[in-house]
């Protein structure tokens, strides 16, 4: 049976089929419906672990336990597993251990275009990459059989377009993979110096059979049509380039991208006039090509920025014209993506706004604090980085910066990585205040469980963190917890807390306006008390906005959450029941 | 030869709905189909874009530029955006319905004036009043599928096949609002 899947689905469905036991994954776009999907299949022990490291060590562990075993996450995810990566590829594995990353070119959803090819290369383990969904299931399944017969983990690369395309996929049935015996191996995975410099004896030699694997195996393909012009590329790159070119070029499609196969390339070179490497990101391929004495054409005429198209690819191989089109004579405002109706941290940002202060911003759905109106948030990095970086800002500029200054971490990145920087605060005597923003849900991916939220991925009730005890236990004294949508109140207790010569914690807990369980109703209505001092239009709201020098609330777009009351200095906005 | 549809709106109104409807349908009708959407931040509110390419063999998943057969717009500053992907000789079917972007509320950009018109104006465009014609069926919320259904009207698919699919795509108890949404869309 064909079905339309997903490119992530298809993963998840590969893995299923190769009977995988254990996928632990942390959420990221573009990687999060793969093990979204795999929750589906009753027969997979599934997790969102805390992050990525800890997702890559579970699923370490469950293949020396003997399992097939997954961990899945976007580019900036596999920074944060880099540790355990490298030496698990001393180690090898015992059941099939696949590691699967979505890069973002184009950066549709992410704070970087890092390419995570560099990883293979650096990490020594192999990487697959297919371009889609029926080679996303192949290909994953594949990587389950050849990472035990290689003994050694497996990338599985995803981008974006690959992830998020439905194609058509043929569905198979589950393969058994029993669980293997468990044997105690102390050379092989006691990774301490005496064996490790074995190991990396082995890791050179697995290398050169990987070597060998890829110049023979299919799954770096000729695709011969007669032409002059040669094209070596891979993943969604093959698919522009092949709907660009057709059967004017002949193809090296490779679906190892690493090792990389240097005899199949340098014949396909010797036998084409003119050679192009087609690859978004980074001159992965290109590089190789050129370190082996292989002459061809590739970052020259190609970007390394953002997503590839066929038409720019026609343009660059055939110097044929974009076909014509119209366009608007006038600019067309932007559209980017703002904070729900509803949303709770929208009620935090006013409050930071209006007091001026810094804000050591993190990543989440209050990222979107950064974006005007509110444009209220200072810096993001990285997941964690708001609460140690604002100890750094704090240490270089002294107290009374800091009496300025405010970090905003989501419930979800908190347990992914800020807890150390708040360690780090209080082991090295910081002032710092944290805003911890407890919506109650993992919110920017699409509605996660975590550790705060008291369930599991399948739903199930489990133990829940408790914020406060977890705090208090790292040594932090202040703690309070506050609605921020109770604008005065909340104003009144960061101004408190940022006066404090003591650390400090702020839990803002309002639970996300899309979890089924938050119940607004009515909708905020504008009465003739209103005298136009536009405060309401701080906020952001997309519901709130100004006609004809009025300003007008949108019912089809209000919830009723009623912030905007809230923050009304006279009483001029009033919720309006509706049935 | 690959035919290219796409469609555009803001994050929240449904798309995803249609371009379900639209890629089983092909797929029922046996084509090879490739339907690309950006998932993430486009869901708060922002611009979103479906393709969906069907055909003998489709290979880019993504519509570049001046090769869109038919966009679909849900929105009207939407359509505005996404007509230059639209191919010579294209059509583009535009749901009247405004929505003020971020900017344009702050008062940091302007919505142009007359999209319609403009956009009438070099292209062969349909609009109508979607979001009435949903109220019509019975509920605003099917506002993507009277905009299936007027996709419908200008596809090479017959009607039957069309409703077949919305059947088995739309839960039960909403069945009987959607197929009216749906004929309302058709013949508007
Ligand atoms: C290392 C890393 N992993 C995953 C992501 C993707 N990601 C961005 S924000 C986020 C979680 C946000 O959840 P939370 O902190 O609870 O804030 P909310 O969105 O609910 O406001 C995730 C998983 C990332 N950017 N970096």
């Amino acid at each position: 049976m064909k079905k339309l899947l997903l490119g992530n689905a298809a993963v998840a469905r590969g893995a299923y089929e190769a009977g995988v036991r254990v996928v632990a994954s942390y959420p990221g776009t573009p990687s999060t419906e793969i093990t979204e999907e795999i929750v589906k299949f009753d027969e997979i022990y599934a997790e969102w672990s805390p992050n990525e490291k800890v997702a890559a060590e579970v699923a370490i562990g469950a293949s020396i336990g003997g399992a097939r075993a997954m961990s899945c996450m976007k580019h900036v995810g596999l920074n944060v597993m880099a540790d355990p990566v490298f030496t698990v590829s001393y180690t090898g594995v015992g059941g099939g251990l696949v590691f699967c990353v979505a890069d973002d070119p184009g950066m549709h959803s992410s704070q970087n275009e890092q390419d995570s090819r560099h990883y293979a290369e650096a990490a020594k383990i192999p990487m697959l990459e297919p371009s889609d969904s029926s080679e996303c299931k192949e290909f994953t399944k594949m990587a389950f059989a050849l990472s035990e017969k290689f003994d050694t983990p497996f990338f599985i690369r995803l981008s974006t377009r690959v992830s998020h395309s439905q194609s058509l996929v043929e569905l198979c049935e589950r393969e058994d993979a029993p669980l293997k015996d468990y044997e105690k191996n102390i050379p092989k995975y006691v990774m301490m110096p005496a064996n490790a410099v074995k190991r990396h004896v082995f890791v050179e030699e697995r290398m050169n059979a990987l070597r060998e694997f890829a110049e023979s195996s299919d799954i770096n393909a000729l695709e011969n049509n007669g032409s002059e012009i040669g094209v070596i590329t891979a993943g969604i790159a093959y698919e522009y380039a092949k709907e660009a070119l057709g059967e004017r070029a002949d193809f090296l499609k490779l679906g190892m991208v690493y090792p990389l196969p240097e005899k199949k390339i340098l014949d396909f070179v010797k036998a084409h006039k003119k050679v192009y490497v087609i690859e978004e990101l980074d001159p992965v391929i290109e590089t190789f090509c050129k370190s082996v004495g292989a002459d061809v054409i590739g970052k020259d005429i190609f970007t390394l920025l953002g997503e590839y198209t066929p038409n720019m690819i026609k343009a660059a191989v055939l110097g044929e014209a974009a076909p014509r089109s119209v366009s608007a004579s006038e600019p067309i405002p932007v559209r980017p993506p703002v904070m729900c109706a509803g949303c709770p941290h929208r009620g935090t940002f006013y409050v930071l706004k209006k007091l001026g202060l810094v804000v050591s911003g993190d990543i989440g759905c209050y990222t979107l604090g950064a974006v005007a109106p509110l444009a209220s948030v200072d810096t993001t990095i990285c997941m964690g980085a708001s609460v140690s970086a604002a100890l750094g800002m704090a240490k270089a500029r002294g107290a009374q910066f800091n009496k300025k200054l405010v970090s905003v971490i989501g419930d979800s990145t908190f347990m992914h990585s800020g807890i150390t920087g708040l360690v780090d605060i209080v082991y090295n005597k910081g002032n710092n205040t944290v805003i911890i923003l407890d919506n109650s849900i993992t919110g920017m991916t699409g509605h996660q469980d975590n550790p705060t939220t008291g369930r599991t991925i399948r739903g199930e009730a489990t133990k829940q963190v408790d914020l406060i005890k977890l705090c208090q236990a790292v040594g932090i004294e202040h703690i309070t917890v506050a609605d921020p949508f109770d604008v005065k109140n909340f104003e009144k207790v960061v101004k408190t807390e940022v006066e404090r010569d003591e650390p400090s914690v702020i839990i803002a807990q309002r639970p996300c306006a899309l979890l089924k369980t938050v119940k607004y109703s009515g909708r905020c209505g504008i009465t003739d008390k209103c005298r136009n001092c536009k405060v309401c239009m701080k906020l952001g709201c997309p519901a709130i906005s100004v006609k004809n020098d009025k300003v007008v609330i949108d019912a089809t777009q209000c919830n009723g959450c009623g912030l905007c009351v809230n923050v009304c200095p006279f009483g001029a906005i009033e919720k309006e029941e509706t049935v | 030869m690959t035919k290219n549809i796409m469609i555009v709106g803001v994050g929240g109104q449904g798309t995803l709905l249609a371009s379900r409807i639209l890629g089983n349908t092909l797929i029922r009708e046996g084509f090879d189909v490739k339907v690309s959407e950006v998932h993430g931040m486009s869901q708060r509110g922002g611009s979103v874009v479906t393709y969906v390419r069907y055909g003998d063999k489709v290979y880019s998943p993504i519509i570049d530029k001046g090769d869109a057969d038919i966009i679909l717009a849900f929105e009207l500053l939407e359509a505005y955006r996404a007509l230059p992907y639209l191919k010579e000789g294209g059509k583009i079917l535009i749901n009247n319905q405004k929505m003020d972007p971020m900017p344009v509320i702050t008062g940091a950009a302007i919505y142009p004036e007359n999209i319609e018109d403009k956009i009438s104006a070099v292209a062969n465009a349909t609009v109508i009043d979607a979001l009435m014609l949903a109220k019509k069926a019975g509920t605003t919320k099917a506002v993507n599928v009277v905009l299936i259904g007027l996709m419908a009207r200008e596809s090479d698919i017959p009607y039957e096949k069309w409703v077949e699919t919305v059947k088995t795509t739309v839960p039960e108890k909403f069945l009987e609002v959607n197929l009216r949404a749906f004929d309302l869309g058709y013949n508007s």
